[in-house]
């Protein structure tokens, strides 16, 4: 039986009560009758010989571009980049989408002879991946032979001598990439494309590139205007991307990109419940979500954090496109959304969500107050294409418990963005003006992005600055089950019931109002008319 | 007539010293204090003295120490039995008097005491080299000349204190006319906060500098309020506040604090201003001068690791026995310097030739800073028992200053 599509639930009298995912537990909430539900496309049929596509792939190149193999010959340097730890979401179960593709891209350059190879994480201003992770992602076969030898880089923003200006585009965006990268006689990326907005020329010019480069989208103008940054032909933040990539290209840098798409099998069968629709859920689900409700009800949150993040994910291969960049992310974006559009029509007073525990930023860390504002007003609010799902000035409830807990190895600059800029503004862009500068070039944070696990001392201010369009949008946001003290800090109203925040939402958007809930994760784009 | 005197009694110094586990105040109920009737003191042998009755009288740290049998027993010689305590002292004259200056004070004029026996109360001739230039506060006489042994009023038999509806004598040196325009409830925080003027005026802050205050009671307080006025226009660049409480932090920026932050932010804070980095717990650029108000093991710890190499950490709060690593002021060569009381400040700008008294400099910033506004509750003394107990709970309990009301009067316009 082939997957199902996407689908709204008109809520009625006897619709079983919806989950909320709600951090590292859930909730379920009984929604008003006439709400309606957006329910993700079941997961598509994986590739059923992945090495076989990826070799495909890499032999049948899109676009203007020669195959793989006529492009690796003795003597030149290559350099194989991919993207970090913040995809996919959660961490695939082995071997990863990157592992696969990478020891195909080898094999070809062994077979040619090639020997000066390194590999780069992409990790633009994140923090770098942990020998665990890059294990993970690339295999212990290519791990051992690479990093014992210096030739597994992470990319590193904030080394002058790592980074070569290749010019300016002709919006006067400076472009600075790794030198490595831009130096090489080849640079092939290997990317996940987990969500629309992923790849394309954003690989390349944001994962590679520096804070120089990085500020000229990355700011609360760019993010207005990207509406949605999950939709590239109506995205500030792609078409930024889109003049560097080409300048990129034009300064003579020879990119081979690789995308690969997953499906939306994001949980274990001892998740099960979570990929099913309530009312589809059988006596195994129901007692799965009773025993993990009760379980975590009674774990400690650092405990059941742990839990959550040694979930891995079942994501399979569901395409894998290589060659000239623009071409094979046209390939990718309509494989993204075969899986995941779901069409729904007009918009909705209040879009209730539930937040999980992991965002692409706290992998094995803690989802803080600002990727929680980030994870909600950020990513899944922009889950759409056409219009937003909740109508101008209307309400965004988002269900997580908020805790003003932060990483201090991960997060640093997040705690003293959320003790010094948030208790003096949460506006965007006054935080651009009155802060970014200094946390940017703070160095402290600099030391610690470079020679530790931290994200660089912006990295919160993006994080703000990705909640800009919906800040904009929206007429309140709610949080209900938050820290009140820490959902206050954040300009947003606390709530300890759905009923309370329905309540409270009132106000804004008055009595009766039409009310829509994204079930997400599975992550889906509606596609809003 | 009341007054609260403090006499010398091993048994119960201990008692208070057990029950103040409890909560700081709280050895009154146990300690030697005791309510008593008293007569009025005997004048002090010398010239120039004239009893006042005091409308208010703080309660400061020390107080709380020495009530709380917590004091440190540096202070032992420095004080004579019985004593009443009070040192912050607002109060009106019985008689016709003299100011320090020799300007004449009528009988019922307002005035604050500056509360140091150096050698004029003393009748010591010639005076010492520091009260001879007006350095009072370091003057080594405290236990010579015409008077019980006794650092300042409110520790010295002879003298009285405070905590008395009895009155108290006051020497013409140490009286200060209290303006017309000032209510008691601000006279009463001129002492602490020239203790707070003379921390400043001495604690080597260049212009621009960047000073972290450790603890945010009365001290750290009015300590805030010297740094943005009493240094102007070469004042330091940005003032960081560590304070407990969020009544705390919210007086520390209406003062003029730069940051007001909980003391667990205090590093992250003071090491974002500096642009500086954090290795080894402690702050590599760091604060260029440290001042800490509580004067704990704690609040001393964290002010050395909030200090630059080579910055100045100054000791206000009163401190007893702590114990602290001293690692980071060896290895980064910092300044640890006391900050005790008041006397002449050295001219700045706008300052007369010879300088200023640390009282008028005091008066004037009670008055522009609206310092009145932190007593925030007095006690008569039947009630000292609750009047402490406020006290050394202050910060928990939203307050800030509490003082007595020896001649209480119910609903006292303020």
């Amino acid at each position: 039986m082939s997957p199902r599509p996407g689908f709204v639930l008109d809520v009625d009298r006897s619709t079983p009560p919806t989950l909320f995912w709600h951090g590292e537990g859930f909730r379920l909430e009984r929604l008003p009758v006439g709400s309606r539900v957006v329910y993700a496309p079941e997961p598509l049929d994986p590739l059923a010989d992945p090495r076989s596509a990826i070799r495909h792939a890499l032999t049948h190149p899109l676009g203007d571009s020669e195959p793989l193999p006529a492009l690796l010959r003795p003597g030149i340097r290559l350099t194989i980049a991919f993207d970090d730890v913040s995809l996919p979401l959660p961490p695939m179960a082995r071997p990863d989408a990157r592992q696969l593709v990478m020891e195909e891209v080898l094999d070809l350059a062994a077979a040619a002879g090639v020997d000066d190879v390194v590999l780069i994480a992409a990790l633009a201003l994140h923090r770098r991946m942990t020998e665990a992770e890059l294990r993970h992602a690339l295999g212990d076969r290519i791990y051992d032979a690479f990093a014992p030898a210096g030739l597994l880089l992470q990319h590193d923003a904030e080394d002058p001598d790592a980074l070569v200006h290749l010019g300016t585009t002709d919006h006067g965006e400076d472009v600075e990439i790794n030198r490595r990268a831009a130096e090489s006689d080849l640079l092939v990326y290997v990317n996940i494309n987990l969500v629309a907005m992923d790849g394309g020329h954003k690989s390349v010019a944001t994962g590679l590139a520096s804070y120089r480069s990085l500020r000229h989208h990355h700011n609360p103008a760019t993010m207005r205007a990207s509406r949605s940054f999950m939709d590239q032909h109506h995205s500030e933040l792609h078409t930024s991307n889109w003049r560097m990539g080409r300048l990129i290209a034009a300064s003579g840098v020879k990119v081979f990109q690789i995308e690969t798409t997953l499906n939306t099998d994001t949980f274990p069968d001892a998740f099960g419940f979570l990929q099913k629709r309530e009312w589809e859920w059988n006596v195994r689900d129901r007692a799965g979500f009773v025993a993990a409700s009760k379980a975590l009800e009674r774990t400690p949150p650092r405990l059941a954090r742990r839990i959550f993040h040694s979930v891995r994910a079942p994501h399979r291969l569901t395409s894998v496109q290589a060659g000239e960049v623009e071409a094979v992310h046209a390939e990718t974006t309509a494989n993204v959304h075969r899986q995941q559009l779901v069409a729904v029509e007009g918009q909705t007073d209040i879009l209730t969500m539930g937040l999980p525990y992991i965002s692409p930023y706290n992998v094995n860390s803690i989802l803080n107050p600002i990727l929680v504002a980030c994870l909600g007003l950020g990513y899944f609010f922009n889950l759409y294409r056409g219009r937003p799902l909740v109508r101008e000035g209307g309400v965004l409830i988002m269900s997580h418990p908020t805790r003003p807990e932060f990483d201090p190895v991960h997060h640093p600059s997040y705690i003293d963005f959320f003790e010094e800029v948030l208790t003096e503004t949460t506006d965007p862009v006054a935080i651009a003006e009155r802060f970014e500068t200094s946390f940017a070039t703070d160095p402290w944070y600099v030391h610690l992005y470079r020679t530790g696990y931290a994200y660089h001392g912006v990295h919160p201010f993006y994080m703000w600055y990705w909640c800009a369009h919906a800040l904009e949008h929206l007429g309140a946001v709610i949080i209900v089950g938050g820290d009140p003290a820490t959902v206050r800090r954040m300009g947003f109203r606390p709530a300890s019931t759905l009923a309370d925040a329905l309540e409270i939402a009132s106000d804004v958007v008055g009595p009766s109002p039409s009310l829509t809930h994204l079930h997400t994760p599975p992550i889906m784009l509606a596609d809003v008319t | 007539m009341k007054a609260l005197v403090y006499e010398r009694n091993v048994a119960r110094f201990a008692a208070s010293r057990v029950v103040s586990a409890f909560g700081s105040g709280r050895g009154a109920t146990v300690g030697p204090l005791r309510l008593v009737d008293v007569d009025p003191p005997d004048r002090p042998a010398g010239e120039g003295w004239t009893r006042l009755v005091p409308t208010l009288s703080g309660i400061c740290g020390s107080d709380l120490a020495t009530v709380d049998g917590r004091s440190s027993r540096y202070f032992e010689d420095l004080v004579s039995f019985p004593f009443v305590p009070g040192h912050e002292v607002v109060g009106v004259l019985d008689a016709d008097a003299t100011d320090r200056s020799g300007a004449p004070l009528a009988a019922g004029t307002r005035v604050v005491i500056e509360p140091v026996l150096g050698c004029a109360p003393r009748a010591i001739e010639p005076p010492c080299p520091a009260c001879a230039t007006g350095h009072t506060g370091a003057c080594p006489h405290l236990t010579d000349g015409r008077l019980a042994p006794g650092l300042q009023t409110g520790y010295c038999t002879d003298t009285g204190g405070g905590w008395s509806a009895a009155g108290l004598w006051a020497h013409a040196s140490q009286l200060h006319a209290v303006p017309d325009g000032l209510s008691d409830e601000a006279a009463v925080m001129v002492e602490p906060t020239a203790c707070a003027v003379h921390a400043v005026r001495t604690a080597g802050i260049a212009p621009g500098d960047v000073v972290a205050v450790v603890g945010a009671g009365t001290i750290g307080l009015t300590v805030v309020a010297a740094l943005g006025r009493v240094l102007a226009p070469a004042g330091p660049g940005a003032v960081i506040v560590g304070a407990r409480y969020p009544h705390q932090r919210d007086l520390a920026e209406r003062l003029g604090a730069t940051a007001a932050v909980e003391p667990g932010q205090l590093p992250r804070t003071v090491r974002r201003a500096t642009r500086s980095l954090a290795v080894a717990g402690s702050v590599t650029g760091g604060a260029d001068v440290v001042i800490d108000c509580a004067g704990t093991s704690e609040s001393l710890a964290a002010s050395l690791a909030l200090a630059r190499t080579g910055g100045r950490v100054a000791l206000v709060g009163m401190p007893g026995r702590v114990q602290v690593d001293l690692a980071p002021l060896w290895h980064r060569e910092l300044t640890l310097a006391g900050a005790y009381a008041y006397g002449h400040e050295a001219p700045l700008a706008g300052d007369p030739p010879d300088g200023r008294r640390t009282f008028d400099l005091a008066l004037d910033l009670v008055a522009s800073a609206g310092l009145g506004e932190l007593v925030s509750a007095t006690y008569p003394l039947e009630r000292y028992e609750e009047a402490l107990a406020h006290a050394g709970a202050a910060g928990r309990r939203g307050a800030v200053k509490i003082a007595f009301e020896p001649r209480y009067r119910k609903g006292r316009a303020r």
